[in-house]
């Protein structure tokens, strides 16, 4: 019930918090909508198979130039989004077929090979791709025939769309489906005794994570209306596993938390980027030390401390 | 003709270096089952100590070298061991994984943060120039960066498979179980793989940084291509990194001349999904058995 509570009050101020920002201001939240979106999906693949992919960027660097492509050639963005999902899910099944066929941690190095191959064709395709000049003029979507050039509108357009994908990551989660997800990932060998095909159920987590981050792709790049291949570096693949992994990986809200973490704290401390990100490779690794299930795990051991105490103290005064 | 032996040459300085830094990650994974995705910034931090103490300290190159290998042995030897690894090995891989993902960033941002963000010209302890043999320009440089290379393999290989503390560190290795009930100090043996991984990474580091200049974004190509060249070479199997380092240095050179410069990095890549697809276990691996 006071989860609901904080819930409702969270995405009112979500709603709430713009109006009284500048452009500035509302174009990162806007950003953290969408790395929020690439996050869940990263989330998915982390935190319920067990998988790192390192090639999150990457996939979101497929959404954006499938979306920024299509919609400055006349396609509409309706169109092009779910192609840019599709794209990345089909994508996603090509790469991890080959490396969950053995150890776990293959995925991990092909992701960050694909994300360096995908980084080189991005930058020297340029017939395709712009290169290092990349594509600019992006238009933005119109819903139902109302623009969203300004930038309160499409916030909201992001809102609405991270709203929806967390929906929806909300229901597969706890579809039985879902559930074969995190029966995987507590004890894989019980798992397939119980008749879960593994490999199938990983690959599909995944590609679904994968296509998530083409989605988020696709709404970055009317957001910034100009893209280039830098944000998609391979290292941006990392800063993405990191926010996951702070916000505690497994946890439906890790997401959301790690991503606020990475995109609008820096801006309201005003640290130099490269002590911040100092500072915040610091606590990833305190974090894995002491408490490997992040900011959403520490916050539930918490809890559970303080519930402890309080039915302690009703017991009879001994913590 | 001589083009192909000369870039045959020169690939396998590099891939010599590259093997150097696949040997030590293939190390720490078989002692501790360490994945170390900071292996590249590894490679890039002993650089930096070396202009440090040129620069600050107004040390010689070889007095910065020796103060180089001190501290990497301290710092990325046993400081990762005891602050990183230690208390992060019972969560498992994953937490690992993450943490040296993180330490990789932290490192790279710190040399950025605090001594340049640009690339910095570095000294070379190697003599210069070239000379002939039968129409084939070879550099005294890349037959330097080999016999260093060289020298250090065999003396690794001649420690662990001669020397008493060599074998108790290969028993760990292959059973820390048995290893312990014959009274070897597996603790003590796995700081030595990380003690001797910190002095792999500073060797190379001396050999790759003239070529390449000291930047701090050094250690994310340097480190994915350990990473393949373990991989490829066989994961369980020091010959394997060997092995695919060389490969690596020859082919990324005869891309660059032969295929497409802008693409060098991604024919190592297309090797990796080739390998991983037809022969997992590596070029020279065994299968690893699972253990449940």
């Amino acid at each position: 019930m006071r989860g609901r509570l904080i819930l409702l009050l969270l995405v009112a101020a979500l709603v709430l918090l713009p109006l009284g920002l500048k452009n500035y201001g509302i174009y990162l939240l806007s950003l953290w909508a969408i790395s929020t979106v690439a996050a869940l999906g990263l989330n998915l693949t982390l935190g319920y198979a067990g998988q790192v992919s390192l090639a999150q960027a990457a996939f979101v660097g497929i959404g954006a130039y499938v979306s920024a492509l299509l919609t400055t050639n006349g396609v509409d963005f309706w169109v092009a989004l779910p192609l840019a999902g599709l794209l990345c899910f089909v994508v996603g099944l090509l790469l991890g077929f080959p490396a969950l066929r053995v150890q776990h941690h293959y995925l991990a190095f092909v992701t960050l090979g694909f994300n360096v191959l995908v980084f080189l064709v991005l930058r020297n395709e340029e017939w395709l791709t712009g290169g290092s000049y990349g594509v600019s003029d992006i238009p933005r979507p119109a819903v139902f025939g109302f623009a969203t050039d300004r930038p309160l509108a499409f916030y909201y357009l992001t809102l609405g769309f991270l709203a929806a994908a967390g929906l929806a990551l909300w229901l597969l989660v706890r579809s039985p489906w879902g559930r074969a997800f995190t029966a995987l990932r507590e004890n894989p060998m019980r798992a397939a005794s119980l008749g879960i095909d593994i490999r199938t159920y990983t690959l599909l987590a995944f590609a679904i994570g994968s296509a998530l981050g083409g989605l988020a792709g696709a709404f970055y790049a009317p957001l910034v209306e100009f893209i280039d291949p830098t944000p998609f570096h391979p290292a941006a693949s990392l800063a993405l596993l990191l926010m996951v992994a702070v916000g505690g990986s497994g946890y439906f809200f890790a997401p959301f938390l790690g991503a606020a973490l990475v995109i609008l704290l820096p801006e309201w401390l005003r640290f130099s980027e490269g002590l911040y990100l100092m500072l915040y490779a610091l606590l990833v690794m305190v974090l894995m030390a002491y408490c490997p299930s992040g900011l959403c795990g520490l916050w539930v051991r918490f809890q559970a401390r303080m519930r402890a105490r309080g039915a302690g103290l009703a017991e009879g005064g001994r913590p | 003709m001589e083009q192909l032996a000369q870039l045959v040459i020169s690939g396998l300085a590099t891939g010599s270096i590259y093997a150097l830094a696949a040997m030590g990650f293939t190390l720490l994974w078989q002692a501790s089952g360490t994945i170390n995705f900071a292996q590249g910034e590894f490679v890039m931090l002993p650089a930096f100590i070396i202009l440090a103490g040129m620069e600050w300290f107004g040390l010689p190159l070889y007095a910065s070298f020796l103060l180089a290998l001190l501290i990497s042995s301290l710092l990325l030897g046993l400081a990762f061991k005891r602050m990183l690894v230690d208390p992060m090995i019972r969560h498992g891989v994953l937490p690992l994984i993450i943490a040296t993902i993180a330490l990789g960033i932290f490192l790279s941002e710190g040399v950025k943060t605090f001594y340049s963000a640009e690339a910095q010209p570095f000294p070379d302890l190697l003599p210069e120039g070239l000379f002939r043999v039968g129409g084939v320009v070879v550099s005294y440089h890349d037959i330097g960066v080999m016999a260093v290379a060289l020298v250090l393999i065999i003396a690794l290989q001649l420690f662990l498979s001669r020397t008493m503390t060599g074998r108790a560190m290969q028993a760990t290795a292959q059973n820390p179980e048995t290893a312990r009930v014959l009274g070897v100090n597996i603790e003590r043996m796995i700081l030595y793989t990380f003690v001797i991984n910190a002095v792999l990474v500073t060797v190379a580091a001396i050999l790759v940084t003239p070529v390449y200049l000291a930047k701090f974004d050094n250690g994310a190509s340097l480190g994915l291509i350990a990473f393949i060249a373990a991989i490829v070479g066989g994961f369980n199997q020091m010959r394997g990194a060997l092995l695919g380092g060389l490969l690596i240095g020859v082919i990324n050179n005869l891309t660059v001349a032969y295929l497409s410069a802008a693409y060098r990095d991604a024919i190592p890549l297309i090797l990796l999904i080739v390998v991983i697809l037809f022969k997992p276990e590596g070029l020279l691996g065994r299968r690893e058995e699972r253990t449940v």
